[in-house]
């Protein structure tokens, strides 16, 4: 029998105040926000503080009136600036998060089949740029990448080129922060998977007659094929609407969908329309965390 | 009686003329000042169970992953079929191993298991599927082909792991405590279905163990391994009644053990006093000592006899009445239902293990704190010097 709790005649259980607790968190931080950036991208642009006009009015003494305009997300579509800012956002994601499993699964394989002492080395190297401001960070970049920056000068004095490489505010540039930035997070899940892996599936490979990068192939890469896709969606989705790098990296040029929102909501004040894309994106990005809830569901139920 | 060619045929060992198909020759690992395995050489014939046996840490699994290339020798050579296994990576040997954790891929059926080195031989697919589909009907898993691992219970993993190392048809097969994982009755059940399998396929197999009862079911000859060296190599009844040495006697099998001094030491017999025992042991065959040194005497539990009179019996030879006799109190009885097992403790304070089989079911019992006379024949005393 359970034992009673002193809340229960209350009908408060404290099983079910720890639940509540994080709905409440969100309800309040998530939920209403959202119907609120809804509400918006349904209304007119006006004038006034704030600049929208509301959704419900009173017209005459006993009537409510409802507008419900569609225009902030119609307009979406008929200016290519948006339809292009989405785009290339998600291409930019998507080579961003190639990158980074390129750069990062081999990092993640090492640290999985290091000694224990080295391994947690090797971890915290991974999670120490997070004790810094990534706005910081992302300014060092600048520092390094200028033209009279740490690489160029560096280049020059060891004489491979004469004339600085124009770096900064290019695309080149804007991968490197985006790279530089996300990293960790697809390090961690993929070390987490490939850290339960049992390697004497490799030696049972090899003795069945596959050479270690056969073996890699067959037997490693597909049982981290989720890890692979959790680090990857921990990439893909928040650099979709990754701002602050490109603004400050990317240079003019780059035409990101959280850029775009930027300018709406602050240069044009444009908040209906800023709210509509803001939404967009969201919907956009709803199938991609469908599928990482259930790459990260299969992952704990430890079924490959 | 067998002719002696039939003798050698089931015995290449004992064939001076036979080639070896596995020869093992010099060889030692080190892992930094550790000597994993120490100077091991060992020959395995063609058909062959043979089984490593030895206590965790004795070198058997680092001898048996030499074999199949996962490690490399710090010295000496490895010859299978009378090719040099040196510099040949696991993937080139005509090996395959049996991994003790089964290793089998989480992500494929047992189909898919089993055709993997197959596949990756470049065997055609017609061919792949049949020769999977024979072997699983003979690890009889017929039915079990499109079963993820994780669905399959610990005797039916096995028995994938089995069937997915013999399909490529190694020249030897490698075994790491093969039944370790399974339960008594499914690892008794096994052994003998292991050799019914090996002796269909004639593949040799090398069994690493650290149970002796299976050792001695499942091996043609054991090697008894201790501290990286092979301290006996033997058949399973030459190891058992001949142990070479305390530690050999001791680990296969239980036994009593009598530290002793030599008083007589003739071409045909020994005399020893032991003070262990508090009397002499008698034993009917010669052995190679120097005058008064301290040998041990090593009598099996099932070849001591018990009674609760005096014995009048001759040892037989040049015994005396008081040869092979000792008193005891029964200490302790643990009853097996097939035998009786009695710990009898001697004035000396050693305590003798004694087996009796139950062949009556109404035998008038020897009860705790009886006094009973021990006696054994003299050829039952195996005299070891180290």
């Amino acid at each position: 029998m359970r034992r009673k709790s002193p809340y229960g005649k209350l009908g408060i259980s404290g099983r079910g105040l720890v639940v509540a607790l994080p709905y409440l968190w969100l309800v309040l931080f998530f939920v209403v926000p959202f119907v609120i950036v809804l509400k918006i991208s349904f209304s007119d642009v006006d004038l006034a503080i704030p600049p929208y006009k509301p959704l419900i009015e009173w017209v005459g003494q006993n009537a409510l009136a409802i507008r419900v305009n569609f225009n902030n997300y119609a307009f979406l579509f008929t200016d290519s600036l948006y339809i292009n800012a989405f785009l290339n956002s998600i291409k930019v994601a998507f080579i961003s998060t190639l990158l980074c499993l390129l750069i990062g699964y081999p990092i993640a394989y090492g640290i999985a089949r290091s000694t224990p002492t080295t391994r947690n080395i090797l971890l915290l190297l991974v999670v120490l740029p997070f004790w810094t401001s990534l706005l910081l960070r992302v300014y060092a970049w600048i520092g390094l990448l200028k033209a009279n920056g740490v690489i160029n000068n560096v280049l020059i004095w060891l004489g491979l080129i004469h004339e600085p490489i124009t770096m900064l505010y290019t695309p080149f540039a804007m991968y490197v922060g985006i790279v530089y930035s996300y990293l960790p997070f697809l390090i961690l899940p993929l070390y987490a998977n490939l850290e339960k892996m049992d390697w004497e599936l490799l030696e049972a490979a090899e003795d069945l007659g596959c050479r270690p990068w056969q073996a890699f192939y067959k037997i490693t890469l597909p049982l981290s094929r989720n890890g692979v896709l959790a680090g990857s969606m921990l990439v893909f989705i928040p650099a979709v609407g990754e701002f602050v790098i490109p603004a400050l990296l990317g240079g003019p040029n780059a035409l990101m969908i959280g850029r775009v929102l930027w300018d709406e909501f602050f240069s044009n004040r444009a908040w209906p329309v800023a709210s509509a894309v803001a939404i967009l994106l969201l919907i956009l990005l709803v199938p991609f965390m469908m599928w990482y809830q259930s790459v990260q569901a299969r992952e704990s139920a430890g079924t490959r | 009686m067998a002719n002696s060619g039939e003798a050698v045929k089931s015995a290449p060992w004992r064939d001076p003329a036979a080639r070896p198909y596995v020869e093992i020759e010099r060889v030692t690992k080190s892992f930094g000042d550790f000597k994993a395995v120490d100077d091991v050489s060992l020959n395995i014939y063609k058909g062959e169970i043979f089984c490593l046996l030895g206590a965790s840490g004795c070198g058997k699994t680092t001898l048996l992953r030499m074999l199949g290339g996962f490690e490399t020798p710090t010295a000496g050579r490895i010859l299978i079929d009378g090719e040099d296994m040196t510099g040949v990576p696991p993937y080139e040997r005509p090996v395959n191993m049996m991994f003790q954790s089964y290793a089998l891929f989480p992500h494929m059926n047992v189909e898919q298991n089993v055709a993997f080195g197959l596949k990756q031989d470049g065997v055609p697919k017609a061919e792949i599927a049949e020769r999977v589909a024979t072997m699983l009907e003979l690890v009889k898993l017929g039915g079990f082909g499109k079963r993820k691992p994780h669905q399959l219970s610990g005797g039916q993993k096995q028995r994938v792991a089995l069937a997915r190392s013999l399909v490529k048809r190694p020249k030897l097969l490698l075994l790491d405590e093969p039944l370790g994982a399974l339960d008594k009755k499914l690892r008794e059940h096994t052994q003998f279905e292991l050799i019914g399998l090996q002796d269909k396929l004639g593949v040799t197999f090398l069994v690493v163990t650290h149970d002796q009862e299976e050792a001695m079911t499942l091996a043609s000859r054991i090697g008894v391994m201790d501290h990286g060296e092979i301290v006996q190599a033997g058949t399973p009844s030459e190891i058992y009644e001949f142990p070479s040495s305390k530690f050999v006697a001791d680990f296969v099998g239980s036994v009593n053990i009598f530290e002793g001094k030599l008083l007589e030491d003739e071409p045909e017999y020994v005399r020893i006093s032991s003070e262990e025992l508090g009397g002499t042991i008698y034993v009917s065959h010669g052995i190679s000592a120097a005058p008064e040194a301290v040998v041990w005497a090593a009598v099996r539990p099932e070849k001591i006899f018990m009674s609760t009179s005096q014995p009048g019996v001759d040892a037989g030879g040049g015994g005396h009445v008081t040869d092979n006799v000792v008193r005891g109190t029964v200490q302790d009885i643990a009853y097996l239902g097939d035998l009786s097992i009695y710990l009898v403790k001697l004035p000396s304070g050693k305590v003798v293990r004694v087996t009796q089989p139950n062949t009556s079911r109404h035998a008038e019992a020897i009860t705790w704190d009886q006094q009973v006379y021990l006696t054994w024949d003299a050829s039952s005393p195996v005299v070891v010097t180290r």
